[in-house]
């Protein structure tokens, strides 16, 4: 069973690397199907794995801590749910979406190595190996960014770029310094030193330049100025996979594994996060306002929704690291059915901006009936996931006694609940102007993902309990166990 | 310590180009000599002075060859950090190079069609 963990970085990768090699002959129908038949196949693995426990997998036999583990337990398990289900809709809109490019095959070659990049930061558990997969990830996204090649991709994608090196280098810097005082690199070896060794100030360094490194890679205030520019250039697909995705896998998940597991949580460390939450919130909810373009408008609240993450994981306390999970995985399912929305509407209008825009509802019903769910999702409108997410983590703010960051959360949420508004009564809604008159509804593989993306935020809105006591509470317990994280891999030695 | 402190000084000369400067392909050298200081900064923690490849052999005292031999795991480290390296400086020239096909200048501030 457990050798069966690399296959979530060994397929993608392998057909990343056939897509190439097949694409010499076949190069428009092969790619498609066959991204769609691997991650077809990562999700009926993560079925495979579903449920079993903490599974680990030594590669070539090494024993920990001298060779490098993967680890597979409730947290990486919930992470693997939100990166594979999210790239399985992701490329079956790509199959139509990818016909507004020329060049198919390094569209998913290079999908298929961010893919593999996640999965592997997801399941390692040595801290160097992190970094390799996270360049992995982050190099395969800074060419999709500007996969469109015109100047705005190529800007947004140069400076995105030049940021996501600059963090991926503190993060480097952060695991030499680690391993200078623990001489070790594998996760659980360096938190068993930390413990019996607390108080080391080169750790204080590195803790700082990982939360640098990784609140650059999670595009939270104030590393923030790549994102908006980064996500609405890119092509609609990727959007969905960085905002519904990458910042959190690479940002917000390493974040908190480093934190909670590997170098421990101290008040210090926990403020940080509950400042540059609050930061994110406010400063990402209040730039959305002013957006016109509708993809800035995501881009700009996909900060401040990851802003809501970072207080319920900064509160500390068991219920606002439910709220936070619970809040990645529904940011995952509507932020995804928002860009993926915004992409079939300027397939068929020829523009994002609001204000060209209108009476969509009558020209693509079931593309603006699903994009009304996301935005009534995200801005927390019950029965829909997003408003249990955000109450939990309200209530954990006010659990905690901090009243003013509970207040700061409420307000973020009317402001998120205004701005949408504004998108549906600009584009969704209203009389129908000169550019929509030609719009049709988008072709079938574009608007399947779109409304099951729409069902599952209705699915897991109304089942929250069953979600929450069956994926969120395990992964948080997980979280919180410092002492059983160590113990699951050298328990048995 | 001196060395630390000089690797800390070739960062932040990096620091200084990747932030100050306005064309590309100088922002692009900050960000190499960056990665230079990080790589010798991995190679500094296992460095020893005057010490010996970690390679035991028979005739050799262990207690002695743990004093002396360096560390090679940073050395492990560095080399799959230059790999990784040099698939970020390829990408950064080639998006330079397209930069210039679409924009007719690397200068930064004039590549400015973006709000940020």
């Amino acid at each position: 069973m457990e050798t069966l963990l690399p296959l979530f970085v060994a397929i993608p990768i392998f057909s990343a690397i056939l897509i190439l090699l097949v694409g010499k002959w076949d190069k428009k129908i092969f790619p498609r199907i066959w991204s769609i038949l691997t991650t077809l196949s990562l999700l009926v693995l993560l079925v495979l794995f579903w449920d079993k426990g903490t599974i680990i997998h030594e590669m070539s036999g090494w024993k920990p801590p001298y060779g490098i583990v993967l680890i597979k337990d409730s947290l990486s398990q919930l992470m693997l749910l939100i990166v594979n289900g999210v790239a399985f809709l992701t490329i079956v809109y790509s199959y139509s979406y990818i016909l507004r490019y020329e060049d198919y095959l390094r569209f998913f070659s290079l999908f298929m190595l961010m893919l593999a990049g996640m999965n592997g930061v997801v399941l390692t558990g040595d801290l160097f190996n992190l970094y390799v997969f996270l360049e992995i990830a982050s190099l395969a996204s800074y060419a999709l960014v500007g996969y469109g090649v015109g100047g705005e991709e190529l800007e947004a994608s140069f400076k995105y770029l030049i940021l996501g090196v600059f963090a991926s280098m503190l993060i480097l810097f952060g695991v030499g310094m680690v391993y200078s005082v623990t001489g070790s690199l594998n996760m659980a070896d360096i938190a068993r030193f930390l413990i019996s060794h607390p108080g080391n100030k080169a750790v204080l360094m590195a803790s700082g330049l990982f939360i640098v490194g990784f609140g650059l890679k999670a595009g939270l205030v104030p590393f923030h100025a790549w994102l908006p520019d980064a996500h609405p250039s890119a092509p609609a697909p990727i959007s969905a996979m960085l905002s519904g995705v990458l910042i959190k896998v690479l940002g917000i998940y390493s974040m908190i594994r480093v934190f909670y597991h590997v170098i421990g949580i101290t008040p210090i460390i926990s403020n940080t996060f509950l400042a540059i939450g609050c930061l994110s919130m406010i400063v990402g909810a209040l730039m959305g306002f002013g957006q016109d373009d509708m993809k800035r408008l995501f881009a700009f609240s996909s900060i401040s929704q990851m802003g809501f993450v970072m207080v319920g994981i900064g509160l500390g306390t068991p219920l606002g690291i439910i709220g936070a999970l619970f809040h990645l995985l529904n940011h995952a399912g509507f932020k995804s059915l928002l860009f993926l929305s915004s992409g079939a509407i300027e397939g068929e209008t020829g523009t994002r901006n609001l204000s060209e825009l209108g009476g969509l509802r009558e020209k693509m019903p079931v593309t603006s009936a699903s994009s009304v769910v996301g935005s009534l999702s995200i801005s927390g409108v019950p029965p829909f996931n997003g408003f249990w997410s955000k109450l939990i983590i309200i209530l954990a703010a006010f659990q905690a006694g901090k009243i003013w960051v509970a207040s700061l959360l409420v307000l973020t949420a009317f402001l998120t609940l205004s701005y949408y508004l504004k998108f549906q009564k600009n584009a969704i809604f209203g009389n129908i102007v000169e550019k929509v008159k030609g719009a049709r509804e988008a072709p079938m593989p574009m608007v399947v993902p779109l409304v099951l993306f729409a069902v599952i935020c209705l699915f897991v809105g109304v089942f929250n309990y069953t979600i929450i006591s069956n994926i969120i509470i395990p992964a948080q317990q997980i979280l919180m166990d410092r002492g059983g994280y160590i113990l699951s891999i050298f328990g048995n030695i | 310590m001196t060395l630390y402190f000089l690797n800390f000084v070739l960062f932040i000369i990096g620091l200084y180009a990747l932030v100050a400067k306005r064309h590309i392909v100088k922002k692009i050298l900050g960000v190499s000599i960056m990665e230079y200081s990080v790589n010798l900064f991995l190679i500094l923690i296992g460095f020893k002075k005057s010490g010996v490849a970690p390679i035991l052999m028979k005739d050799m005292d262990l207690s002695t060859f743990i004093k002396t031999a360096v560390d090679p795991l940073p050395q492990a480290l560095v080399l799959t950090s230059i790999v990784i390296g040099l698939g970020t400086l390829a990408l950064m020239v080639a998006m330079a190079i397209r930069i210039y096909e679409r924009y007719g200048t690397f200068d930064m501030h004039e590549i400015n069609r973006l709000r940020g």
